[in-house]
Parts: structure tokens; sequence; C-alpha cells
């Protein structure tokens, strides 16, 4: 089966999958969740008022138009307007895209490098001291739940010692950066020991198999074997792993940027969230299941193209 | 007639066998039955039954009196700690349960039927996955309100896809293989060979499964205090965590302190006995 006609068919099977997002929305939004008037309106509407908000908000609609209203909002990206805010979720995307990727994009870069590095290490010196000791650091550090990790980092390293900033934002280039530092180091120390065990599990499938003895049989050095023959098989599930992460840089971190005070998707989402805002929920939802799905055919695709053996499948 | 064979032992026999001979994972095996038992003994409400109790000033100091300190009630941290064990315990058995049931549930049909049945089934779960979890999870909290109930189904129903997916790919291998091809020229019925001998020989991956679920639910639990969506009415770890946000700008750190060291312990030794589990219960890595 040739390249074109496997991406035409992922292409083709992100339809049923995308009316399956659209309807877990509808049911969850439009069948399952308390009547919108009680939220917008308080509880001392009168009937009138709430007739007239469920025609203003299209509610009074049958089923199958409010579900196609939201399929067809996730292909025009036309959300409508938040609750909250009265703004036009669209430009509140746009306007909050900027700061997220502010902090996601140097986290990203740099947790990967850090995983990778470490995974590398500890899967060259497998078995020696060094090796069990970051297996202890590595589950200590995933054994911490993350909103503590914040808090403590905010409060010694922010507040304490005072070499961050805590919390705050300015936009354009320059003026972030003192702002993410924090964020960054903080949530490289969440994610690393996940991501270390995982590359290094990946590495060491490698490590075992029968090119390896035989490069090994061959006299080469363990150094050419790691980095020419191992690593280079096992960049298949490392850039896998990688690049799916791609789409949670636009949603941004959701509780980093709240807590950190970074006016991005994420701050917006836990706003949303706590306003019963649902318009916007709605819409970062859909979003962030699209951006997943781009990015899963990317992936998958990259991975025919360079593994042979998937082709046949 | 006698068998000279010598019968080889189950494979959940001489799983349990290497895990006890491991000292780290005989630790973590104590370790979490510590937790169980204290779980137990709180629910039954032999201990820290009177957690609501004002036993010291707002905000007391960690002394010998009050060992972790109090909280803003001047309710013992210690105390809400053991009470909020009970909680957390809860929490990782009930939403292990749940998606046990619906993950190995629907793995099983989709592996087993095959057809249209599998096609609806993984259409159901891609399109579950393709939702980001956390982000799933905010939302089915958030529609449900408060609560226990709502806390254990978000979790529950955000976290048995990648169950799912294996028991199918195990399921469909072991369809074809003699043993059911024998159950069924035996006579046996479709849910008899499901439930009698197929899903013996895939549970290992369900036990497997139990620990990372229950992870994963204590530690989700904390981003529901945050949101405030959290469990109502009893103390949990993530709310404790949770409070500090206000409390560290005071210096309240025993809260916070508290409640991470007991979450961090359990986590930690689930995590130490899954991986344990992986090796001892992989019939594949047997005998390495």
């Amino acid at each position: 089966m040739n390249i074109y006609s496997y991406v035409l068919r992922r292409l083709l099977y992100t339809i049923p999958v995308l009316l399956g997002v659209c309807l877990i929305i509808f049911v969850l939004f439009n069948l399952v969740a308390p009547d919108p008037a009680f939220i917008l309106l308080g509880k001392h509407a009168t009937q009138i008022q709430i007739d007239q908000l469920h025609h203003e908000l299209g509610l009074d609609r049958s089923f199958i138009v409010q579900y196609f209203d939201i399929v067809k909002s996730s292909f025009t990206f036309d959300f409508g307007y938040s609750w909250a805010t009265k703004q036009n979720i669209y430009e509140m995307i746009k306007n909050g895209a900027g700061p997220s990727l502010s902090i996601t994009g140097p986290l990203f870069i740099i947790s990967n490098i850090v995983a990778i590095s470490l995974a590398l290490l500890v899967a060259f010196y497998r078995g020696k001291l060094i090796d069990k000791v970051m297996l202890i650091v590595s589950i200590g550090g995933m054994s911490i739940p993350s909103l503590a990790v914040v808090l403590f980092g905010q409060y010694y390293f922010g507040y304490k010692l005072g070499w961050f900033e805590i919390s705050g934002y300015e936009r354009g280039f320059p003026g972030f950066v003192p702002y993410v530092i924090l964020p960054v180091i903080l949530y490289t120390f969440i994610s690393f020991g996940a991501d270390t065990r995982f590359y290094r599990t990946v590495i060491l499938d490698e490590v075992y198999q029968d090119y390896v003895r035989t490069a090994r049989s061959k006299g080469l050095n363990e150094m050419v074997i790691m980095f020419k023959h191992v690593l280079k098989n096992s960049m298949i599930p490392i850039l896998t792993n990688i690049i799916i992460q791609i789409p949670t840089l636009i949603l941004g971190l959701l509780f980093a940027e709240s807590f950190f005070s970074i006016p991005g998707l994420g701050s917006m989402t836990i706003n949303a969230i706590n306003n019963s805002d649902f318009p916007v929920i709605k819409a970062m939802t859909i979003l962030s299941a699209l951006g997943f799905m781009l990015f899963g055919i990317i992936t998958d695709v990259a991975y025919t193209m360079v593994d042979p053996r998937m082709r046949l499948k | 007639m006698q068998s000279n064979v010598k019968q080889s032992p189950s494979l959940f026999k001489s799983a349990l066998s290497r895990i006890v001979s491991d000292k780290l994972s005989l630790i973590a095996l104590i370790v979490v039955g510590i937790y169980f038992f204290v779980a137990f003994l709180v629910s039954i409400g032999v201990l820290a039954a009177d957690w609501g109790k004002e036993v010291a000033a707002s905000y007391a100091e960690p002394s010998s009196l009050v060992w972790f300190g109090a909280d803003i009630f001047g309710r013992s941290v210690f105390v809400k700690v053991i009470k909020a064990t009970e909680t957390a315990v809860m929490l990782g058995i009930v939403v292990s349960m749940i998606s046990m049931f619906i993950g190995a549930g629907l793995g099983m049909l989709a592996g087993f039927f095959g057809g249209l049945v599998d096609e609806i089934i993984v259409w159901f779960y891609t399109t579950v996955s393709s939702i980001p979890g956390i982000m799933l999870l905010v939302a089915i909290a958030f529609i449900l309100g408060k609560g226990t109930t709502s806390v254990f189904l978000s979790l529950g129903l955000t976290s048995w896809v990648g169950l799912c997916r294996i028991i199918r790919a195990e399921v469909m291998k072991h369809k074809d293989r003699e043993y059911v091809q024998a159950a069924n020229a035996l006579g046996a019925s479709n849910s008899r060979k499901l439930l009698k001998h197929i899903l013996p020989n895939v549970s290992h991956l369900l036990i497997i499964n139990f620990t990372q679920t229950f992870d994963s639910a204590i530690k989700a639990e904390v981003i529901l205090s945050f949101l405030g969506l959290s469990v109502v009415g009893r103390p949990s770890w993530g709310g404790m965590i949770d409070d500090a946000k206000l409390e560290l700008g005071r210096g309240v750190w025993w809260q916070l302190g508290a409640a991470t060291m007991a979450m961090f312990f359990i986590v930690l030794a689930f995590n130490v006995l899954g991986d344990a589990l992986r090796d001892a219960l992989d019939p594949k890595l047997k005998g390495k």
C-alpha cells in the first residue's frame, strides 16, 4: 500500500472520530449538563426569561440541529461568544496562544533534551550505580504530586530565595522570559521521571536485539553501537513520543498557567471552568481533540516512512 | 497412574514468590498493605473518627502535642491525613474497578467478536482518546458537579482506554490458540470461552493495570481539588495540598508537607510494585 492512500485513509477515518468527539461534547454539555439558564440567570429567573435565553442560545431547537452546530464549529472554528466575557472565542484563543507557546515551547525542547540525554546515559551504564540512583530519583520524582512541586517551588525559589518571578506575565519577546523560567524548571522536573524511564525502556528494548549482538561480535566498540545502531533504531518510538506532545503545546499547561498567572489557553480554560463558561470549554475540547488527531496522523505517517515493516499493515 | 512430571508453579504463585523474594518489592507490598489496613481501620471507625475536632489553635505549629500542626480550623493535620487515607484508598479501588470493568469488558468483546463489534468499540475508544485526558476529566467532573460519586465516575470514565487497547490485542491473539479451539470443540459457549478460558490468561494485565490506575487516580484527585471539583465533606490529600495555596504565604507548610508525604509513599510503592508485577507476571519474561 502506498503512502498516499494510507494518509488518505487515515484522514477519512478522522471524520467518524471527529463526529464522535462532537457527540461526546453534545451529550456532556447539551444533554447531561444542568440547564445553562440557571447558571446565567440565577435561581429567580422567570419562565419568560428562561425561554428567551434558550432561544438566544439555540437550545429550543431540535437535538439534531444542536449537534450539527457543534460539528459545524469544528470545521469553521466559529465557536461563538464566551458567556463570561462576551468576547469572540476565536479571538480569545488567538490571544492566548502566544503566551501559552512562550512557556510550552521552551519546556518542550528542554524537557525532551534532558530526558533523552539522561535515558542514553542510564541505558549506557545500565545496571551500574548511576542507573540505580537515577531509577530512584525518577520514580521518586514521579510520585510527588505536581501541584505540590509547583507550590513548593513557587514558595521556596520565588518567595523565599527571590530568584525568580513568582507570577505575572509580560507580552513580547524579552519581556516574558523572566516569568517563564520557574515554570519551565518545575515542569521539567515534574515530567523528567516518566519520560526518562520511557526512553530508557525503549533504548533497552533495542540493546538486547540480535543486530546489537552481531555488531558487538564484529568487535565494534560500545559507543558506536549505542549511538549508531541502538539510537537510530530506538528513534521511532522516541519520535512518536515527542510528536504526540506537540498538541499539548497549543493546549497550554492547564494548571501551571493559572498558577503563574500566564494569560494563555490553560488559564483561559480554567477560568471557563470556574465560570461555567460552556462555549469556551467546548471550543477548547474540540480544538485539543483536533490537535491530537492531526498529530496522531503525522506520527503514524512518520512511522510508516521510517519503518518499512509498518508499510505492509 | 502416577505422573513423574513435576507440576510447574502457576503464574501467580511464581510471581508472588518472586515479589516476596525481592527486597524492594516486598517493602512496597508491605507499604501498600499498611495503607490499606489504615484505610480499613478508618472506615470501621477505629481511627480518625474525630478528625473534625478542634485540638489546637488555628494554624498551630507542629509540636509534640499536634504532630503535624493544625489547619485553619485547629484540626490536627495528622488525623486529617489518616482520615484522607481512607478517601484515597477508596478512590483508587473504585476508580480502578470502574476502569477495569469498562476497559476489560469492551476490550474482550472487541477482540473476541471482531467485525462490526470491533469496529464500533475501536471507534469509540479512538474517539475518547482523541480528547486529551485532562480536558475530558475536567469536563466530565464539571458536568457531574461536586461530590464523591462524581469524582469516582469522572476518573473511572476517563481511565479505561489503555486497558481496553491491551486487552483487545491480547484477546485477539488468544482466541485462535489451541486451548480455545479445544474449548470450542467441546461445545463451550462464547461467554464460557471468554470468561472461563481467555480471561484467566489475560488477567495479569488487569493486575498490572490496577496499580497504574490506582496511582493516577490519586494523583488526578489533586487536580480536581485544585478546580474545586473534588470530594466534599471529608478530607482528601488533594484538598489538603490545594489548601496550601493560601497557607504557604503565611509560612504554614505542614498541611502541604504531610499530605504530600502521605501521597508520596503510596504512589511510590505502587510504582515499584507495578514494575515488579509486570516483570513477574509477563510470561514472555518468565525465567529471565
